[in-house]
Formats: structure tokens, sequence, C-alpha cells
């Protein structure tokens, strides 16, 4: 399933014209991105949770090269799904 | 930030869209995704990220309450990949 699929769930469902989903759909995703960008999770009842969380600076290496380097601190999003959402797919 | 504050959100910036159709909209979207998934098929939102289904192997676990050993059955559980622009965006200013 792509955004188009989305769109076009939204269109049979709600009822939307075309070019309103697509607009609708391009929000949604542009107001998540924004919001974690800024360093805050969201939780999305009946979803999940998209939590985001700072990683410390720490040494690496380079696997090609044994090189070490420094991996500098950063952030990054992780996904808690909902109970409810884990129990529809457990027996995918 | 909570999924009534996301709505609210999104509502103040689509046109000709009442807060409750919104509401209905977003509702919606996640829903698809949901069913999307529960069909064993892939979300792949660029970049946004990635949704896919992850297995895990048959368990035998304890009840944490009688200490008594359960099997715990194989099963899939959903996965999110952040997309490349999004993991840019969130170390943009740091």
């Amino acid at each position: 399933m792509t955004k188009a699929d989305i769109v076009d769930r939204l269109c049979e469902r709600v009822g939307l014209p075309k070019n309103e989903a697509t607009e609708i759909v391009e929000l949604l995703f542009r107001t998540l991105k924004n919001v974690l960008s800024e360093g805050e999770s969201v939780k999305i009842t009946g979803f999940g949770t998209f939590l985001v969380r700072k990683k410390g600076t720490r040494k690496g290496r380079n696997p090609q090269t044994g090189e070490e380097i420094q991996i500098k601190q950063r952030r990054v999003v992780t996904f808690k799904p909902s109970q409810q959402f884990k129990a529809l797919v457990e027996k995918a | 930030m909570t999924k009534s504050q996301l709505i609210e959100r999104i509502a103040e910036k689509a046109e000709g869209l009442t807060k409750r159709q919104t509401e209905l909209v977003v509702e919606t979207i996640f829903e698809s995704m949901k069913e999307a998934l529960a069909r064993g098929e892939r979300v792949e939102i660029r970049g946004f990220g990635n949704f896919s289904l992850r297995s895990r192997r048959a368990r035998r676990a304890r009840n944490p309450k009688t200490g008594e050993p359960v099997d715990v059955p194989p099963k899939k559980v959903p996965y999110f990949k952040v997309g490349k622009e999004l993991r840019e965006m969130l170390n943009r200013d740091l």
C-alpha cells in the first residue's frame, strides 16, 4: 500500500474528491514529520506511538577499514504499536 | 502530541474541512493502514517510512504471577522503519 492507495480508500469511504483526499494525506504526513522533527513524540490511540529518542555520541568503527570513528549524537524515531494493532496482525 | 491535537492541527490547515470531517479522515487513514498490514501487505510512505510485519518465533514464557510455563505461539508484529527524509529532518538542527 502506498499513499496513492490510501487516497483511493479515502475517496471510497469518506466520499472526498481525489484532489482533496491527496491534499489531506500529504498534510497528515507532513504534519507528523514536522512534529517529530521538533523532538516531540506523537501518540495515535488505536494505532501506536511514534517516539523520538536521543542517542548519545559513541565510538564506532568503519567495518571496511577498521578505522575508529566518532558517531555523533542523533535523534531516532521508534514506533510502538498499540495493543489493538498488535492483536490485529498477530495471525496475519 | 495526541491524536486529537494532531487532528486539530490538521483541521486548521485543511481548507473546507470541518474538525469533525478531519477527524473522520484521519481515523480512516490509520484504519486503512492497519487493514493493509493485517492482510500481510507493506505500507510504504515515501519520505516518512515503511510499515511491515516481522515474525516472532514460538517461545516458552512464564506466567509472572504463578511462575507457570506457557507456550507462546509464533506471531507477527508491526514494524516501522523510518524514511530517509524524516531521518534527515530529525537531525537537521543537532
